[in-house]
């Protein structure tokens, strides 16, 4: 996209020389407070909007110079609520653009409940009509609809922002597995900075009147915003957002102060001691956490004298924000890490995630200085 | 003597029921005059108002012609254009066609206007062209609409269709127009029922097409 540029006949620049390379197969989030003309950006690369001024290119070619509905056609397009065609049954919604590049009937509804499967709806919802499905459900039929005829790029319109946060968040996570699967290379407007976080494999965040104030990949937006409105637009607990991007792999995590439900007294003295914890997580016989038992008593008495453990995270798996404030909600200060089948495999203090949140501080700057020095040498 | 016993006085005459002026002849007549200013009616109306509500331009013309039209009688047209035409079906269907076209151009118009936006902008952005973002996407979904456009002008074509007898023509307004003429009060009754139930047989057909041709998707808002 080179120095892209839309005024309208009264004037009104929307768009202003906006200039984005959009790498391939990954997923590209277009952010910013509304009127920042993020959705006329994201319309001009399928020509819904024609651009005033400059030049859009995909993979080399100018979209200028092809017919409309064939550029089209090519490119996914999902917008906000769907808008699914309401005369039409699901399977006949998602088969639109393979009906329109001329498939035969047949070809177009194996080619939708494939898809159905795809986006995680039952295939008993082919027959039914949009009216009779949620607004995620909707919204899944939308991404399948513009996923039908397999096209390179996808165009996505703030095409989560009308449902609730919790259907949003599956559906960001399902967005992230069919990329992971397809390999898309997806362009998404919304104006939820969080979901531009949690989506974007780079964020581009716009300003009112059009114009770029950031390009870069969402930690280091959040550790190194480019100027005070990209600071405000990330908002509060920039800090404990970017833990999101530190995984909770290298995490020390102890194993003594934990013991099985039915421990002996002798037992338990000699967890208390090795470990030098003041608390000791109990498991159950499968190595599932029951609760924290407070120093002094023994385990093996009734569940109700356990303090709750709260919620575990998983080694590995989670991010050190996940961790830390799993060790935030403990009664203990503690934090249980379980593996993927729910069985602890230790647990963590506040301090020690401290501790390796400064280390991943450090790590980063270590990297970033010596990304700087490679980029001076070259 | 009351309106019951001459509705019951008529139709159980059973010199009524064959013959030229027997019912099935008038009730045939006046459903081919009704159904030949539908047609023209639609014919005109519906184009005009799906390419106008697309585009959404000349709404305030439509508007204004609407209102014209609607104010222009059925019956004084009527006999000006005899007197100006002479005896023929056009002087018939002329003020039978203005009378109609207007709920269908509006109505129609209205219709295709007020579709839900973002299945058509959804349509387009998936490379569809115009022709077919109108012919599949608005007008299944404007159909309810469209539809009740029509079905109040067949409704009002079916009663003002008796005018065409003041100009010697047949339909369901022979009995009314004789009937007055010859004090036979009975004939009269009998037209006027004749028509009211076919108005509801009207009725009770776009009902009928509704059910087959509007799709259960869209139904459920109609």
């Amino acid at each position: 996209m080179d120095s892209v540029t839309k005024r309208y006949p009264d004037g009104t620049v929307a768009v202003d020389r906006l200039s984005l390379e959009i790498p391939d197969r990954t997923i590209t989030v277009l952010v910013g407070p509304s009127g920042c003309g993020k959705t006329t950006t994201l319309r001009m690369i399928n020509r819904m909007v024609e651009p005033s001024e400059g030049t859009i290119l995909v993979d080399g070619v100018d979209v200028q110079k092809q017919p409309v509905n064939t550029l089209r056609r090519s490119m996914g397009y999902v917008i906000q609520n769907a808008g699914l065609f309401q005369h039409r049954t699901i399977a006949d919604n998602i088969a639109t653009v393979p009906r329109l590049l001329g498939w035969s009937k047949q070809k177009a509804r194996a080619r939708a409940e494939e898809l159905m499967e795809r986006v995680g709806l039952d295939s008993s919802l082919a027959k039914r009509y949009p009216y009779q499905l949620s607004g995620g459900q909707q919204q899944r039929v939308g991404v399948a609809r513009a996923l039908a005829a397999d096209p390179p790029v996808l165009l996505m319109d703030e095409p989560f922002s009308a449902v609730d946060p919790v259907v949003r968040k599956g559906l960001q996570e399902e967005l992230l597995r069919i990329q992971g699967e397809l390999g898309k290379t997806i362009i998404f407007v919304t104006h939820d900075i969080d979901e531009a976080i949690r989506l974007g494999t780079k964020v581009a965040v716009m300003r009112t009147g059009g114009r770029l104030a950031q390009f870069a990949e969402p930690a280091e937006l959040l550790s190194a915003p480019a100027d005070a409105f990209v600071e405000d637009f990330l908002g509060e607990g920039r800090g404990v957002r970017r833990l999101s991007f530190f995984p909770s792999e290298g995490l020390d995590l102890l194993t003594e102060p934990v013991v099985a439900d039915g421990a002996t007294a002798e037992q338990t003295a000699a967890a208390r001691e090795a470990s030098g914890a003041p608390y000791l997580l109990v498991t159950d016989g499968e190595g599932k956490p029951l609760g924290w038992s407070e120093p002094g008593s023994l385990p093996g008495g009734s569940p109700e004298e356990l303090l709750p453990y709260g919620r575990p995270f998983v080694a590995g798996q989670d991010s050190l924000r996940v961790a830390l404030d799993c060790a935030v909600l403990s009664p203990t200060g503690w934090a249980v890490a379980v593996d993927g089948t729910g069985r602890v495999v230790g647990v963590v203090s506040q301090e020690t995630i401290g501790e390796a949140i400064r280390g991943a501080h450090a790590a980063g700057r270590k990297a970033d200085g010596a990304g700087r020095k490679a980029d001076v040498a070259g | 003597m009351n309106i019951l016993h001459f509705v019951n006085a008529f139709f159980s005459d059973s010199a009524r029921w064959h013959g030229y002026d027997g019912i099935p002849t008038r009730v045939a007549e006046h459903i081919e005059y009704s159904l030949l200013a539908l047609v023209i009616a639609a014919a005109i109306g519906l184009p005009v108002g799906l390419v106008t509500g697309h585009t959404g331009r000349g709404g305030n013309a439509l508007a204004f012609i609407a209102t014209a039209a609607r104010a222009l009688p059925s019956f004084g047209l009527l006999v000006l254009l005899f007197v100006l035409m002479g005896l023929g079906m056009l002087p018939v269907m002329i003020p039978l066609v203005v009378l109609a076209v207007p709920p269908i151009l509006v109505t129609t118009y209205e219709a295709v206007r007020s579709v839900d936006p973002s299945p058509v902008d959804a349509a387009r952005g998936m490379g569809m062209p115009e022709s077919r973002v109108l012919l599949q996407v608005e007008l299944p979904e404007a159909l309810p609409l469209i539809l009740g456009g029509l079905r109040s002008a067949a409704i009002q074509i079916v009663s003002t269709a008796t005018i065409a007898a003041y100009v010697s023509f047949g339909g369901l307004g022979r009995y009314i127009v004789d009937g007055l003429y010859q004090r036979d009060y009975e004939k009269v009754v009998g037209g006027a029922t004749l028509t009211a139930l076919l108005a509801l047989l009207t009725l009770a057909v776009f009902w009928a097409v509704s059910r087959v041709a509007v799709s259960p998707g869209v139904r459920r808002s109609a």
